[in-house]
């Protein structure tokens, strides 16, 4: 009976997977093809990442996603961070739940409406105020930055309402002002829960291809768009090599993400246990 | 006898000394003034007015919720009260922030900074002072030494066991020399033998340092084990302050009572009243109870002897003089506690009375069992009269 029953939760396991890792694998596998044809095996040759790294307009959009990237992920950390913790340490208020949805809504929010509207408010401005002239890179770090953010913020608060308070009001009673207690207390202590949200933002940002389509301008085509556009004119092996590098980078990055939050439960739940003796 | 008057006026300053409660002329230490807290519409503290004096050890005690917990945190700054005043030698602590008040405080959970070694959560008061690295270093050894922790100084809060963050955190609130340590249910995350230790460990700290220490507790043995006097709290108002003795001995309510130590109330109705004696006639024990002091009441007002279970005599056959203190009825429950036993005695009328007996000597076979006849008989002086 029991046998049964594994055998069958087996082949589901194995099915669920196939179903989400079979292309991936064949793009990993398909990467490493000798031959020009996208879908008939050749042989084992690396050369197509060879010509991937000459490719000049490959690696310059590569670069632009980085930069993006990175600026992104940092500016969302400066703004995702405060609105966590006003979420959580505000205490309540009136259309404390509104607010903290409005904080989460770019989460759900289509991503279509969320470039088209971020490409409405980009002309305006320009017209309005000159700034930000024509549409380019920065346009694409903002627009990524506000999604971004949200994702920092839910980290945020949900690591600092596992935070006892009381670690706060000991800095406090032992005379160190609020903005002190922030940065020598608190920072620290939700300080893995920041890098994971930093690490999320960043790859949220390399993935991004439908916002970034509506902001971005001559000159700043980031990778995903780059990919999208040369697979329109026809796959080349080159697509694969560089799905396999990205899909390495991602995973890694999530990876590491993720045993940073759970380092830092760990760190939390073995600091809340207490009384056990250690030798 | 004769007895000098210079002897006198000695014994009384000595009095004064160790009981400022008690010498009018002494300058309360810390003083609430009318204080109420509201969260909302609740009153989590209403209307108290509370004296502690300098180098006592003052536990404030009650169940959870009476307000005990956001008294103490109107003293350290977390709070400010709705209305009423709160002074500390003398200075009004109206909009001082925690961090600028004369108080500091350790906390139930402890509140150890966990990415700081036992050191750094120690010097970290210090430091916001701004006192120099050398007089730092030597001060947190020197309290490290006070708590007995100096052999963990390197060590991070998680690899110590509660009875360590225990004493770390005590040391972290005693080293900028506060003028009042305020204590959360010091001991509550501690287990029953470790805390018997520390209790006296604590009172040995207090009088070592001088420091006036105010303590949370729910728990009344801690309470009286500790503390110099203590302020009984219920529903966010103070039912009574006195010494554990005054408090244990004379309750001046039910609450009182029951909260510290064990107690039977037997209700009745006061018959016959002299400025020597009081006869209370007593319905539910079926006895008439004399009380060998006045009661303050009329006749026909309704009071509670307050008996406590170690004060009661249980006995075979009826006491010779059964006319007044001694009820009859049928052991229900028995508790060996090695060192005493205690009785649940079943009266006619269904009220339930506890007794314990000391176990002084070694017995083949339990007294009393179950569905034993007994007496249980007190003497005049053992009841207190409550009327509330």
């Amino acid at each position: 009976m029991s046998n049964k029953r594994s055998t069958f939760l087996i082949s589901a396991l194995v099915f669920g997977f196939a179903f989400l890792y079979v292309p991936i694998l064949l793009v990993i596998i398909y990467s490493f093809n000798e031959g020009k044809l996208v879908t008939v095996w050749a042989g084992f040759s690396t050369k197509w990442y060879v010509s991937l790294f000459s490719n000049d307009g490959m690696i310059d959009a590569a670069w632009n996603s980085l930069r993006i990237g990175v600026m992104s992920a940092t500016l969302a950390l400066a703004l995702g961070t405060p609105a966590g913790l006003v979420m959580s340490r505000f205490g309540r208020f009136k259309g404390r739940t509104l607010f903290s949805g409005m904080i989460a809504a770019p989460l759900v929010m289509p991503e279509v409406i969320t470039g088209l509207s971020l490409l409405l408010l980009f002309v305006t401005l320009e017209q309005m105020i000159g700034w930000p002239a024509g549409r380019g890179l920065s346009t694409i770090t903002i627009a990524h930055t506000t999604f971004c953010a949200a994702y920092v913020a839910v980290v945020v608060q949900s690591r600092l309402s596992g935070m006892d308070t009381s670690v706060e009001e000991a800095a406090m009673d032992l005379g160190a002002k609020p903005a002190k207690i922030f940065f020598v207390i608190t920072l620290p202590m939700i300080l893995p829960a920041l890098l994971a949200g930093w690490l999320l933002s960043f790859t949220l940002s390399l993935d991004d291809l439908v916002i970034a389509s509506f902001v971005a301008g001559p000159g700043s085509t980031t990778l995903p768009m780059k990919v999208f556009s040369s697979v329109r004119l026809g796959v080349s092996p080159e697509i694969n090599a560089l799905a396999t590098l990205i899909i390495l980078t991602v995973s890694v990055m999530i990876i590491i993400a993720s045993l940073m939050i759970l380092r830092s439960e760990r760190m939390r739940s073995r600091a809340a246990a207490g009384t056990e003796p250690q030798p | 006898m004769l007895v000098s008057e210079a002897v006198l006026e000695d014994a009384h300053e000595d009095v004064h000394k160790t009981q400022p409660w008690n010498n009018p002329d002494a300058v309360p230490y810390i003083r609430f003034e009318n204080v109420t807290k509201k969260f909302g519409d609740f009153y989590a503290v209403d209307d108290v007015s509370l004296d502690i004096y300098r180098h006592e050890l003052f536990a404030l005690l009650g169940g959870s919720g009476c307000g005990k917990t956001t008294l103490l945190r109107m003293l350290a700054g977390f709070e400010e009260p709705t209305s009423g005043k709160i002074f500390i030698d003398g200075v009004d602590m109206a909009g001082v922030p925690a961090y600028e008040r004369p108080t500091n405080m350790m906390f139930q959970s402890y509140a150890l900074f966990p990415h700081m070694s036992v050191e750094q959560n120690v010097a970290f008061g210090l430091v916001q002072d701004g006192v120099s690295r050398s007089e730092i270093k030597q001060q947190v050894a020197e309290m490290l030494g006070l708590v007995q922790m100096s052999k963990f100084a390197k060590r991070k809060p998680h690899q110590l066991s509660g009875g360590q963050r225990q004493r770390v955190a005590l040391a972290r609130s005693l080293i900028k020399r506060p003028k009042v340590l305020l204590l959360d249910e010091p001991l509550g995350a501690l287990d029953k033998k470790l805390r018997e230790q520390t209790q006296f460990e604590l009172v040995n700290i207090q009088e070592k340092v001088g420091t006036t220490f105010v303590m949370v507790t729910h728990d009344q043995e801690e309470a009286m084990t500790m503390a110099s006097r203590i302020a009984v709290m219920n529903e966010g108002v103070i039912n009574q302050i006195g010494t554990p003795f005054e408090l244990y001995e004379y309750p001046n309510s039910r609450y009182t009572a029951n909260f510290l130590g064990q107690v039977n109330l037997i209700e009745g109705v006061l018959v016959d009243d002299d400025e020597k004696y009081a006869v209370i006639k007593s319905e539910e024990a079926g006895c008439d109870i004399y009380i060998d002091h006045a009661v303050q009441g009329h006749q026909g007002m309704t009071f509670w002897a307050a008996l406590r279970p170690e004060r009661l005599r249980i006995t075979k056959e009826a006491p010779e003089e059964s006319k007044y203190n001694c009820v009859a009825g049928k052991v229900e429950e028995i508790g060996y506690l090695g060192g005493i036993s205690t009785y649940h005695v079943r009266l006619a009328s269904g009220l339930r009375i506890k007794v314990t007996e000391p176990n002084s000597t070694r017995q083949i076979e339990p007294r009393y069992t179950w569905e034993d006849n007994v007496w249980v008989s007190w003497e005049a002086g053992a009841a207190s009269v409550l009327n509330k």
